[in-house]
């Protein structure tokens, strides 16, 4: 179990058709911040690494690692530093992110593996088989490739339009987060308020999430996701430079894009990559689904993943 | 001289605010300092600085001087603003004059807080220029674990790859030239030209001078009830 200390009043919640805990769970230290890492499937079969996007957890991939492990792989994810179980640390960046990232690949193996993020985790991947091509035999991308359209878990808006009210905001939440914690709730009211962000998902799938993402505190249910930790990045940041860097990338890629507009997508369009695919790469728009693709079609998602490996 | 030290509390970071000089006459508003990368709060400070009348503060930064070293990294320039804001929030609307790295956060405090900024002098200094105004090839920063801090080798890596375009210096000395009481919000004294730099000096109604001049004329501010409002 992810979280072993669920009561048993809501341990109906923690069973999700197909959804299965991991069969291991370590951590690594990345510079003295401790990552928490998961497993699934045989430890003696090829890993592939999965990058979990903003907001989410690696439970959020308890039902698609699975398929993946079915498939003969050990599969192997982790929450990102202020998500999940790991550290909750002083400081967060997109450097910090692929460090740790890093720090869990090294916990691996030097030899290249298959690389799997979905949204902000699908473009920390990319940036990471860019940063270090030799350590990544092959890269898919869940509806993380990059857009010009928007980008709503890593930049909320564009950087170069800031506003004094988005600003002071920012400023305003520095000066408190400290004190900041999550609002604590019911199991069913925390799954009903993501699905204000995820209203494709069942609520059924969102409670299970609750179970593995959030803690059962005294005053009730919170999720684990560092206060202090706002949706989106801050700072200066283009999608033309990611777009840009796409050409140069040299292991087979594979990009699976959702064709129906949520909040939380991307909004990439195919026709918006053709310009910057590097020589071997599959581009597939997945037709009626969402931003979170592999959690609306795990099967389907599942099959093209070891398809493309395989 | 003088060496108090005030502690502030920016998220999980422990911040150590300096007194470098008490006030030479009352009712001046005081100034902060901040210093450049890899640097910490000066403890005797160049004569430019003699005839400030205000109150003389200095900020040591997330990773630097007596202020608490974060495990693992993740700084970025704006984390820094966040640094500098709880000081101006602590010590009320100043004038802030900033060092390289501190010259950067000093724009963009004068355009996060255009209001509480009363002028912003921006000097050469360590880390002026960041990472360069776009990204350059992707790289993992990881840093040799072993140099002992301050500074944290991580602020000293992760800073100077900060991406630092002029077009989004700009945004920031576009709050500041429309929001500040303060008629020429933003100083250059750097003579270092980086990228952001030079935009920065491109900008309508931004100034060129010395540090001296600046500091004279930014004492001189007198805000008016409209622009304390």
């Amino acid at each position: 179990m992810l979280n072993e200390n669920i009561p048993s009043e809501f341990r109906r919640f923690a069973e999700f058709p197909g959804a299965r805990m991991p069969h291991r769970r370590r951590q690594v230290d990345s510079h003295g911040s401790q990552i928490a890492v998961y497993e699934w499937g045989d430890e003696t079969a090829s890993p592939i690494l999965l990058a979990h996007g903003g907001f989410d957890f690696a439970a959020t991939y308890c039902q698609f690692a699975p398929l993946l492990a079915n498939g003969g792989y050990r599969v192997i994810a982790f929450d990102q530093r202020g998500h999940g179980n790991s550290d909750h640390t002083a400081l967060y960046s997109w450097a910090a992110d692929l460090r740790d990232t890093l720090a869990v690949a090294n916990s691996i193996g030097p030899e290249p593996i298959p690389l799997i993020g979905h949204s902000k985790g699908g473009s920390l991947l990319t940036q990471f088989a860019q940063a270090y091509p030799h350590r990544v035999s092959h890269l898919i991308n869940l509806d993380g490739l990059p857009s010009r359209r928007r980008h709503p878990d890593i930049s909320d808006h564009e950087r170069s339009r800031l506003r004094e009210k988005e600003l002071g905001n920012w400023l305003d939440h520095r000066l408190a987060c400290a004190e900041l914690k999550r609002s604590a709730g019911g199991l069913e009211e925390l799954a009903r308020r993501r699905g204000r962000m995820n209203p494709r998902l069942s609520h059924e799938w969102l409670c299970f999430l609750v179970t593995q993402g959030a803690q059962r505190d005294d005053d009730g249910w919170r999720w684990k996701i560092d206060a202090s930790m706002r949706f989106g990045g801050f700072g200066p940041w283009n999608p033309t430079w990611e777009l840009q860097r796409l050409p140069g990338l040299s292991m087979p890629l594979l990009g699976l894009l959702a064709t129906v507009s949520e909040e939380m997508g991307w909004e990439t369009k195919e026709k918006d990559l053709l310009p910057y695919l590097p020589p071997r790469a599959e581009i597939v728009s997945i037709e009626g689904a969402g931003h979170f693709i592999h959690i609306e079609f795990p099967d389907e998602i599942a099959k093209r993943v070891l398809d493309f490996l395989n | 001289m003088t060496n108090k030290t005030q502690w502030l509390r920016h998220g999980k970071i422990k911040l150590a605010l300096h007194t470098v000089r008490e006030s030479m006459e009352e009712g001046s508003h005081p100034l902060l300092l901040l210093h450049g990368l890899g640097e910490r709060t000066p403890e005797t400070l160049f004569d430019e600085f003699s005839s400030w009348p205000g109150q003389i503060f200095g900020l040591d930064f997330t990773g630097h001087g007596l202020s608490d070293i974060p495990k693992g990294g993740g700084y970025t320039a704006e984390l820094l603003m966040g640094d500098a804001d709880a000081a101006l929030n602590q010590i009320g609307p100043a004038t802030v004059c900033g060092r390289g790295l501190g010259a950067y956060v000093a724009l963009m405090l004068a355009g996060g807080r255009p209001r509480q900024v009363r002028g912003a002098i921006l000097c050469d200094g360590p880390g002026l220029a960041g990472g360069g105004p776009q990204p350059s090839n992707p790289q993992i920063i990881h840093p040799d674990p072993h140099c002992a801090p301050p500074p944290d080798p991580m602020a000293m890596a992760e800073l100077s790859n900060d991406i630092r375009p002029a077009d989004y210096a700009m945004s920031y000395v576009l709050q500041a030239t429309h929001l500040s009481p303060v008629i020429h919000p933003i100083t250059v004294c750097a003579v270092q030209k980086t990228k952001w730099i030079t935009a920065v000096c491109e900008a309508i109604e931004t100034e060129e001078s010395t540090l001296k001049d600046a500091l004279e004329i930014y004492s001189r501010f007198v805000p008016n009830e409209e622009s304390e409002a």
